[in-house]
């Protein structure tokens, strides 16, 4: 089965240190299994601030080794990969980083990294050849060779330059992309027009995402399917219409409560719960949202919720057993 | 109309001194250019735009705090008290700092929840207040800060907590109950949430949202997130490269966006439970060190004209508290 799906994650945790010598063995990605179809699709990962997405990424992308729990990309187990198998899955997976001015060298002209791109992914030795698949890939995301060739990180706004980050990932022709918060820094009317470019990818050259965020209304927009994560565990899975429409979690019920958004302004009044002490909730031996859940019964401290299925979504909340 | 603050003609900016060369080579930002606004006595006015746009500039020159390289090049800020005028422009860091910082208008900075000093427990912080503006003895302070805190409705325990201890949203809280203790007639909040996430946002908020109810104050909210304009202000003035360029009734704004960049980000906005595909602008905002001619969104503008690039827009009113700065709607009329 494994082989037929793009990407599966198989009960995958990471455990870090916390404390004095790191002592405190805490969970930050707990259990985790999911899986990506090997059709094109965004497949969105979402939560708050602490909730594992980007550890979770970072695993995915072989940069993080899990604690427990495997990664297999086209079968094969991406913190496994024998020296011909590392390139092409660096070929095949890129990412996208949050911060765009984090991911260039601030001494080095932008056009340099796409240059190394093309030559050490694509193997391409013919200037000629380089530079008609970066014009390729930059005319993707609406700008040149030409108006970026010479320029330094700091002469682009944080929109452009991201979306240089882009092309960067497109060059080699990627199957998969991860994208880790790629547009919060980025003002909203520019936003929008990153989201319709990664949605043009998929229709046009059949390029899966998995998009990390934090807000919900960009993930409605753009996903089919989406994993919300509360400390560490999926609290809920399934196509994103149902989970955030239908919003079976209690967790994925306070998130959209919460969503400010315009005419929206009797429903943003009702009360949620703040999330409590981090640490704490990490560490529980039940379900990691009791504290704070308006549902919590004796059992939901002590044992952790699988998950349950309703109809295609499923849930981790004993209010579904 | 019951005006508590008013800015007329209000420019200010960065003047910046360009190191490396012989000469003294001075750069100027235009951040805030010919705003002129009205606040309301018991409103929540919010100031909308993207970054860059000077909304957080414009802040500061209503609060008064000029801090090099912040200068004010022209206009005036009066805020308006039942026993007369304060000329807030005119008066020197001392005078705003004895006779109008905290007691009458407070400001809450951006990314305030490191403001609180690492060193001193929060109980302390509000001792100090209490000393200095209330000249109560510490003892006393002590005892109206336990009262004040429960009426906030903050733990107990964070006031022997040091600020480290508490969570972001907790220290934002603790930010925002000490800029509402002397009662404030206007309190001015810098993206009070921005790092934040959606559930401590919304717990923020609602404080904060609160407390104006309570006090019938003016809270004026500045972010670049269109969603907490629509839940929390009445009215907003949205900002492009150092002006203002629309200001109304928040949800008149929503539902009929007059200026084309308002539009454009309204229109932008992705919505829960709605897939229909949506438009984002072209090009960049403009460096404020050379802004365009004429109407500073003239380059980005789907409905740019020839007197576009030539004239800038003056603010008209549409309607009775509808203002807009665009060649477009002076020329429909």
């Amino acid at each position: 089965m494994s082989e037929e799906n793009l990407l599966q994650v198989e009960d995958v945790s990471k455990i870090y240190g916390y404390g004095f010598l790191g002592r405190v063995k805490f969970p930050a990605v707990d259990h985790v299994t999911l899986s990506m179809e090997n059709k094109p699709k965004i497949f969105t990962i979402a939560g708050e601030s602490g909730c594992g997405k980007t550890t979770l990424a970072r695993m995915m992308l072989g940069m993080v080794k899990p604690t427990a729990g495997t990664i297999l990309y086209r079968g094969k187990n991406v913190h496994n990969l024998k020296s011909k198998d590392r390139t092409w899955f660096l070929r095949e997976v890129q990412a996208i980083f949050q911060d765009p001015f984090d991911t260039f060298n601030p001494l080095k002209r932008v056009d340099t990294y796409l240059y190394e791109t093309a030559s050490n992914l694509l193997k391409l030795k013919n200037d000629e050849e380089i530079r008609g698949k970066i014009e390729e890939a930059l005319r993707f995301t609406g700008l040149s060779l030409e108006e970026i060739t010479g320029k330094y990180p700091n002469e682009f706004s944080g929109g452009q330059i991201q979306r240089v980050s882009i092309a960067r990932a497109l060059l080699p022709k990627p199957r998969l992309i991860v994208a880790d918060e790629p547009v919060s820094m980025v003002d909203a009317s520019i936003r929008i027009n990153i989201l319709n470019m990664f949605k043009a990818l998929l229709t046009k050259t059949g390029t899966s995402f998995i998009y990390i965020t934090h807000d919900l209304a960009t993930a409605y927009y753009i996903s089919d399917e989406i994993a919300i994560m509360y400390r560490g565990m999926i609290v809920e899975i399934g196509p994103a219409e149902k989970v955030l429409l239908k919003r079976h979690h209690p967790y994925t019920q306070a998130l959209v409560k919460s969503l400010p958004e315009p005419g929206k302004k009797e429903e943003w009044k009702t009360r949620v719960n703040a999330p409590g002490m981090e640490i704490k909730e990490f560490l529980s031996p039940g379900c990691k949202y009791a504290d704070i859940c308006p549902h919590k019964t004796e059992r939901c401290v002590k044992e952790k919720p699988p998950l349950f299925e309703i109809g295609d979504v499923k849930v981790a909340c004993w209010l579904y057993e | 109309m019951d005006v508590v603050l008013k800015a007329d003609d209000l420019s200010g900016g960065y003047l910046l001194v360009q190191k490396g060369s012989s000469e003294k080579n001075e750069v100027y930002v235009d951040a805030v250019s010919d705003v002129s606004l009205q606040l309301e006595r018991n409103e929540i006015f919010g100031i909308a735009g993207e970054s860059g746009c000077g909304k957080s500039t414009l802040l500061k020159m209503i609060y008064g705090l000029l801090e090099p390289p912040l200068i004010l090049r022209g206009g005036s800020v009066t805020f308006i008290t039942v026993d007369g005028e304060i000329p807030i422009t005119s008066l020197s860091e001392n005078d705003l700092r004895k006779r109008v910082w905290w007691k009458k208008i407070s400001y809450i900075p951006q990314s305030s929840m490191n403001v609180l000093n690492p060193t001193v427990r929060i109980r302390d912080h509000f001792i100090e207040m209490f000393t200095f503006h209330a000249r109560m003895t510490k003892n006393e302070a002590y005892a109206e800060a336990r009262k004040y805190i429960d009426q906030m409705g903050l733990p107990r325990d964070v006031l022997s907590a040091f600020p480290h201890q508490l969570s972001g949203g907790m220290r934002q809280r603790v930010v925002i109950a000490l800029s509402l203790l002397l009662n404030p007639n206007i309190v001015l909040a810098d993206e009070p949430t921005s790092a934040l996430d959606v559930i401590s946002q919304k717990v923020v908020l609602t404080m904060l949202e609160e407390a104006q109810k309570e006090l019938k104050n003016t809270l004026v909210i500045v972010s670049h997130d269109l969603g907490i304009h629509g839940v929390m202000t009445h009215r907003m003035g949205i900002m492009y490269a150092g002006k203002i360029v629309e200001i109304g009734k928040t949800e008149e704004i929503f539902e009929d966006p007059l200026h084309p960049y308002s539009e454009a980000l309204i229109r932008s906005l992705p919505k829960l439970g709605d897939k229909k595909q949506r438009t984002g602008l072209g090009g960049h905002p403009p460096d404020l060190k050379k802004p365009p001619s004429g109407c500073r969104f003239h380059p980005r503008c789907p409905y740019a004209m020839p007197i576009c690039s030539r004239t800038p827009p003056k603010m008209k009113m549409i309607k009775p508290g509808r203002y807009v700065a665009c060649w477009k709607n002076s020329m429909e009329e």
